[in-house]
């Protein structure tokens, strides 16, 4: 019982190349599908996001020649050349394998540090490929695993808390000031990509009512009708800046959009409700004298990308922890393994040598003609417990100590060691 | 026995003061949960120790200033856990944790003072309804303190963008206004009907309805303060932190009417 990975991702291969050998959903059935009717393994499972593509399987013999043909499998299957691939993929077995899956699971193999969106990703390859029937037992108890990983380094560590994105850390601020934005109102000046990046994520918030506002209303209604909301005219500001809790502006201008005066009426008509103003834009639309304002919050683009930079520093600071649940898992995953392979081995020696005993008895009480039946009857149950005696014991230590399972790290040798090479699991 | 309980209230508090620290500072969900279970240990242990004072005295116990300290204490505690479970918020635990400790410890283990005292006119249930209410409002005006003040560092820390680790463990500034002021309202309501008790109970003893104490002013002055706090907290113009600077201030005059009013002003009250 192996394991075998063959992939590539975002530090092996560039973008062009992930691109042409990622797998749809329906690719990535046919793939696993084939890669077991071809013998090339008995469970497989296909894990394709933007930034990976890799092949998990188990090979139907303990052999470490399955992953070249798993690298032929695949630019066959995506027709790349094969020295296309040459270089971009890794190869890992057991340990290295279950390790690798096991870090992609935690967010420690991302691009971005950390980011949360690959759980989803394996628990959604892994119920895929279960569904379809292509996973086994090894490749079950391997996955549920990965994403118990998963999940316990989201919860115990840092790694992916803290906003790593200028918009992202932009909202988190505001949801500091105004807890959920759900029953919130946002308003968002300029419709770049980068007022999309803010809007989206305020979305994805809950913000409840939103509003666009553009120089050019065309691209206001665009922005708008892409995430439902309203467009506001330009420049009517005293009505525009009554309602909302947080104001996006990233406009190019080279005169501050929102000077001071404009925001003291502002918050004059609002009676001082509390406003949280982000201001990307360069130069900034925000006029800096506005910060002192009561129950005014503004931050720009430096404070935003310096909260960001403080943030991944954070992230990073936590990684040792979440290797620290990873290996334990991995740990926890192999002495899984080893113990079933170990008691699979304990009862292969058990009818091995209840075989050897027959023969043995064949072979040497034939001859002794002068033994009733009943005493050789009585000396094979003789030798049947001694036997029996010397082998349950370890069986049943096998399974019960785990310590003892940890401790017995090659279970390949042992079974070198008592079974020929013919008696092979 | 009663060390017992003391021991095992301190044991509870303190453990329950590391987990909302752990929870505040490492984000783990588990650590927080721990702090209220120890939290709701500690408050059954601590009313069992309050509960072999009472035997003592026949009363609740008040008389002294270590019991009302630890009643404090106590009260406290009780007024934080209802508001975490009201409003589902577990990061202000490590700021109260402490004063919870505070009073218990001070009151406890700076020496428990006599379990006689000389018996003292003030008897019955009346009474006792009047000081416990009375001593249950203060808490609640000291957690909403403890909250505004809270507030007044986290909204300093956003105003000027120096955001260290611990605000993004913070409560949202708007969930910090809305649970002080839970807080002074249960406040509000308890000193009301813990000050009409105090009248009705002062009328069947010297039959009549109105002897003067400077204390009455002091605590009407505190009713008005907090009443006027309530109302405009809620209005536009005084939310975030003027209204919790006035909260603060209202407090401090709390604190003077427990200390000036009553160790030289007052004839009736001793420790409330």
């Amino acid at each position: 019982m192996e394991i075998v990975l063959v992939g590539l991702n975002h530090r092996t291969a560039p973008l062009d190349v992930r691109e042409r050998v990622s797998f749809t959903l329906e690719q990535a059935r046919r793939a696993a599908d084939e890669l077991r009717s071809r013998g090339l393994l008995e469970e497989s499972l296909v894990l394709s996001t933007c930034n990976r593509s890799e092949l998990y399987g188990v090979p139907p013999e303990t052999s470490h020649e399955c992953a070249p043909g798993l690298s032929s499998f695949l630019s066959e299957f995506h027709s790349v050349r094969p020295d296309v691939l040459n270089g971009l993929l890794y190869q890992h077995y057991d340990r290295s394998a279950v390790r690798h899956l096991f870090r992609v699971s935690a967010g420690l193999d991302s691009q971005l540090l950390g980011e949360a969106e690959i759980l989803g990703q394996v628990r959604e390859a892994y119920r895929f490929a279960h569904e379809q029937g292509a996973t086994g037992p090894v490749l079950n108890r391997l996955f549920q695993g990965a994403l118990e990983t998963g999940k316990r380094v989201r919860s115990e560590t840092e790694l992916g808390t803290r906003p790593m994105s200028v918009a992202a850390a932009g909202v988190k601020l505001a949801e500091r000031v105004f807890g959920k934005l759900a029953d919130r109102t946002a308003l968002v000046l300029g419709a770049g990509t980068i007022s999309e990046q803010v809007v989206s994520t305020l979305r994805d918030r809950g913000v409840a009512h939103l509003f666009v506002m553009n120089r050019s209303r065309d691209r206001a209604e665009v922005l708008a009708q892409q995430f439902g909301g309203s467009v506001l005219d330009w420049g009517n500001w005293e009505n525009a800046l009554l309602t909302p809790d947080v104001v996006v502006c990233s406009i190019s201008a080279e005169e501050p959009i929102l000077p001071r005066k404009v925001l003291e009426q502002a918050m004059a008509a609002r009676s001082n409700r509390a406003l949280f103003l982000m201001d990307l834009g360069v130069p900034r639309n925000v006029e800096p004298a506005a910060a002192d304002l009561y129950n005014l919050y503004i931050y720009n683009i430096d404070d935003l990308t310096e909260i960001v930079e403080q943030n991944r520093h954070a992230r990073e600071s936590e990684v040792p922890r979440a290797e620290a649940i990873v290996d334990e898992h991995v740990g926890k995953f192999l002495s899984w393994q080893a113990s079933v392979e170990l008691v699979g081995l304990v009862d292969a020696l058990r009818s091995r040598i209840r075989e050897e005993r027959a023969a043995f008895i064949r072979a040497r009480l034939d001859g002794m003609t002068l033994l009733h039946p009943g005493e050789r009857e009585r000396m094979e149950t003789l030798m049947d417990e001694l036997l029996e005696k010397l082998l349950v014991e370890p069986a049943e230590r096998l399974r019960g100590e785990k310590e003892l399972r940890r401790k017995i790290q090659n279970v390949e040798a042992l079974r070198d060691l008592f079974l020929a090479k013919k008696d092979k699991l | 026995m009663p060390r017992l309980f003391l021991l095992l209230t301190l044991l509870t508090y303190a453990l329950s003061l590391a987990s909302y620290l752990r929870f505040l500072y490492a984000g783990k969900a588990l650590a927080g949960r721990l702090g209220t279970v120890f939290l709701g240990l500690g408050l059954v242990a601590h009313y069992f120790a309050l509960l072999e004072r009472s035997r003592g005295l026949h009363t609740v116990p008040y008389h002294d200033l270590y019991g009302s300290l630890s009643l404090f204490g106590w009260l406290l505690a009780l007024t934080y856990l209802g508001l975490e479970f009201y409003h589902r918020q577990r990061s202000v635990g490590a700021f109260v944790l402490p004063f919870i400790l505070l009073f218990f410890l001070s009151a406890h283990l700076a020496g428990a003072g006599s379990d006689r005292l000389p018996p003292t006119q003030a008897h019955g249930v009346v009474f006792a309804f009047h000081v416990t209410l009375s001593i249950l409002a203060y808490a609640a005006f000291a957690l909403s303190c403890v909250l505004s003040a809270i507030f007044l560092l986290e909204n300093r820390l956003l105003r000027n963008r120096h955001l260290g680790d611990v605000v993004w463990r913070l409560p949202a500034l708007d969930l910090l206004e809305r649970m002080s002021q839970s807080s002074v309202l249960i406040g509000l309501i308890s000193i009301a009907i813990g000050t009409v008790l105090g009248f009705i109970w002062v009328d069947r003893l010297t039959g009549q309805y109105w002897y003067y104490d400077p204390k009455y002013a002091v605590t009407l002055l505190v009713l008005l303060l907090y009443a006027v706090y309530f109302q405009l907290s809620r209005t536009s113009n005084w939310r975030g932190a003027r209204a919790s600077r006035l909260n603060i201030f209202n407090f401090i005059v709390v604190i003077l009417s427990f200390t000036v009013v009553n160790l030289y002003l007052s004839h009736s009250h001793r420790y409330f």
